[in-house]
């Protein structure tokens, strides 16, 4: 019986299959949904909304829900709206980059270490080493540290951004190389890899070809779950007033700048910390899904 | 495993040597200045003046060996003198805060307890919650605590601390005024009224940092249960006739604890990082604080300081884990 229906039905995408396990997860599903929602919301919402986020209008100081500015307004009359997608924006695309350099970084180290045997004892001890660095208080010496000659060359939008993806993506990147190296380790033992080998093939393409796309899923795992980490890093290094400069909001800076007005204007508060939460919580789900539909053990049964 | 634990004590020692060259050298290359913040009508010379005396004219391997040498010999030698009332120090410069002028180990030393009383009760705590949580949530795997068990652990994970602890502000400081907002460091516990009031201000940090370790340390004790409940020697303990409490709670309780107990080792150094936010969220005076104020002011002894000390944390403990992982799980044998 099933010998007619794997006959009959089509060569089909293995990333099919991946999807199809991944619509079982009813919380990554939701996840889905509410991130897309959210990155729909930043890209065209400042379109169907186009107040600027700057634009001051001293006399609708302190505004509440209306319909003129649906979030209200902050202490120097700007539309809180608009500085949710604007600062959601920054937020993200902090996250996804640094979380892209970091996912580079880490496949990059563990691919040479799993591989290259001369590379591995090196490799893995710095890896050990920047885990046992205490990344927190590094990251906030190096984001006031450098912040100023950056900025002066790069712009102050331009400067702290580069800052600030580049050092949580230097300190977030050892887990995706241990998790690789283990991988590597493993596929390097298998018999395609010797057969590989066995007609000459040279050791980039061996690398691209043959071990990266078979290490593919826990790298899209751990890239997953690398946003939630990176926005969640953003925002608490803008939280400690160490990120962007107060001109250009991030979730977290909006957080930061109504925690003084909390007793009067809560509210101020609690909409970007739903919105960092929010954020955080479905690409967790995402992540959670995805790890199970990339796991062939749990997928098809 | 004598000779494994000799060996990892000595691989430490030059880890921390290069970990404390990597942050000097990173407070070296920065651009920042400390005496930024003297006024320009300061003449020249006599900023030369105060360079030298705060020791910045020398080569910086010069102040880093000075750094070391205080670091590690004078600071030991004070802490001996202090406490057995001996003179083995004889007046030697130790590490000295460019900001107070103070010794760096004094100001550590005074700030020290509150953040020990606030992390250490919200970990005890964190554990406390999470343990049960997680026995329960493994024994009625699916079950509906399991999925709330499940969807709040997630949310705890998901939700930065610095958020949790200002909606509890909000709610329970600013609407319902149960508890203070700020942390009152100068508030000294003589009577019962003032230790109820001590109570009531570390309840919300304590909350804060314990719902968000709970939420992690759950996880692991639910999947450490589920690995375990599943093995051969719980049909074995059940088949013998043995009470189901007696199984879940001696069998494999015990046996799931293991990894759980090395994951709550290596989250204790993580804490007093998270910390740095939830101290300055309810503005305690302890060490994470101290780090902002340092790190703003230039502070570069505090600074080297402190961060080194949460590195040796981090090291100290990752050896722990992995020492306890190899006492309390007889299938691990370091040799």
């Amino acid at each position: 019986m099933t010998e007619t229906t794997t006959a009959i039905r089509p060569p089909r995408n293995q990333w099919w299959d991946v999807w199809d396990q991944f619509k079982t997860h009813k919380g990554a599903l939701v996840g889905l949904t509410i991130f897309i929602t959210i990155l729909l919301g930043i890209t065209i919402g400042p379109w169907l909304w186009d107040m600027a986020p700057t634009y001051v209008d001293l006399r609708a100081r302190n505004k509440g829900f209306s319909m003129a500015h649906p979030l209200g307004t902050d202490q120097l009359g700007r539309d809180l709206l608009a500085r949710m997608m604007a600062g959601g924006k920054v937020s993200l695309s902090v996250g996804l980059t640094a979380m892209a350099l970091a996912v580079s970084l880490g496949t990059t180290i563990g691919v040479l270490a799993g591989y290259f045997k001369k590379l591995e004892s090196p490799l893995m001890r710095l890896t050990d080493l920047f885990l046992a660095l205490p990344l927190l208080p590094l990251l906030l010496l190096m984001v006031t540290l450098f912040r100023e000659p950056l900025s002066q060359r790069f712009g102050p939008e331009g400067g702290i951004f580069l800052l600030i993806v580049t050092a949580i993506g230097a300190t977030s990147w050892m887990q995706t190389a241990r998790i690789v190296r283990g991988e590597v380790l493993a596929i390097k033992e298998r018999e395609f890899v010797l057969a590989a080998r066995s007609i000459g093939t040279p050791a980039r393409r061996m690398v691209l070809r043959h071990i990266l796309p078979n290490v593919m899923s826990p790298i899209m795992v751990s890239a997953t779950l690398g946003i939630a980490t990176a926005i969640i890093t953003e925002s608490a290094l803008s939280f400690l007033g160490l990120g962007f400069p107060p001109d250009f909001p991030t979730w977290g800076r909006l957080l930061f700048d109504a925690v003084d007005q909390i007793q009067l204007y809560p509210m101020r508060v609690v909409l970007p910390g739903i919105a960092i939460s929010l954020t955080v919580l479905s690409v967790n789900y995402i992540g959670d899904g995805l790890r199970d539909a990339l796991d062939p053990r749990i997928r098809g049964r | 495993m004598f000779q494994y634990t000799l060996r990892r004590l000595l691989i430490a020692i030059p880890t921390l040597l290069i970990i404390s060259l990597v942050i000097f050298l990173l407070l070296e290359a920065a651009p920042g200045d400390p005496l930024g913040q003297v006024p320009l009508t300061v003449p020249p010379e006599v900023k030369a003046k105060m360079r030298t005396a705060l020791g910045l004219d020398a080569a910086w391997y010069v102040r880093y060996f000075l750094w070391l040498k205080q670091m590690f010999f004078i600071e030991p030698m004070h802490l001996i003198d202090t406490l057995f009332g001996t003179d083995l120090a004889q007046g030697a410069q130790r590490v000295i805060s460019f900001q107070s002028r103070q010794p760096v180990m004094d100001i550590i030393a005074e700030r020290l307890p509150q953040t020990l009383t606030v992390v250490g009760s919200a970990y005890v705590v964190g554990v406390l919650i999470a343990v049960p949580i997680g026995i329960i949530s493994a024994y009625r795997q699916y079950s509906w605590f399991d999925n709330l068990g499940t969807f709040i652990s997630m949310v705890g994970f998901s939700v930065p601390t610095f958020f949790t602890g200002v909606a509890l502000i909000i709610i329970f400081a600013v609407k319902l005024k149960w508890f203070p907002s700020v942390y009152d460091t100068t508030l000294q516990v003589t009577d019962w009224a003032s230790f109820k009031e001590q109570l009531r201000q570390m309840v919300m940090p304590v909350t804060v940092l314990a719902l968000y370790n709970a939420a992690q340390i759950s996880r692991f004790m639910r999947s450490s249960m589920l690995d375990n409940l599943g093995q051969d020697y719980v049909r074995t303990a059940r088949a013998k006739g043995l009470t189901e409490k007696v199984v879940v709670l001696v069998h494999v309780l015990r046996n799931s604890l293991i990894p759980v107990i090395t994951v709550i080792a290596l989250g204790v150094p993580q804490i007093f990082g998270g910390a740095i936010i939830t101290e300055q969220v309810f503005k305690v005076n302890g060490l994470g604080q101290q780090l902002i104020l340092s790190i703003h002011a230039n502070d570069l002894p505090m600074v080297m300081t402190l961060t080194f000390i949460f590195a040796t944390l981090i090291v100290t403990f990752n050896l722990i884990a992995d020492l306890l992982y190899g006492i309390l799980d007889p299938r691990i044998r370091y040799d």
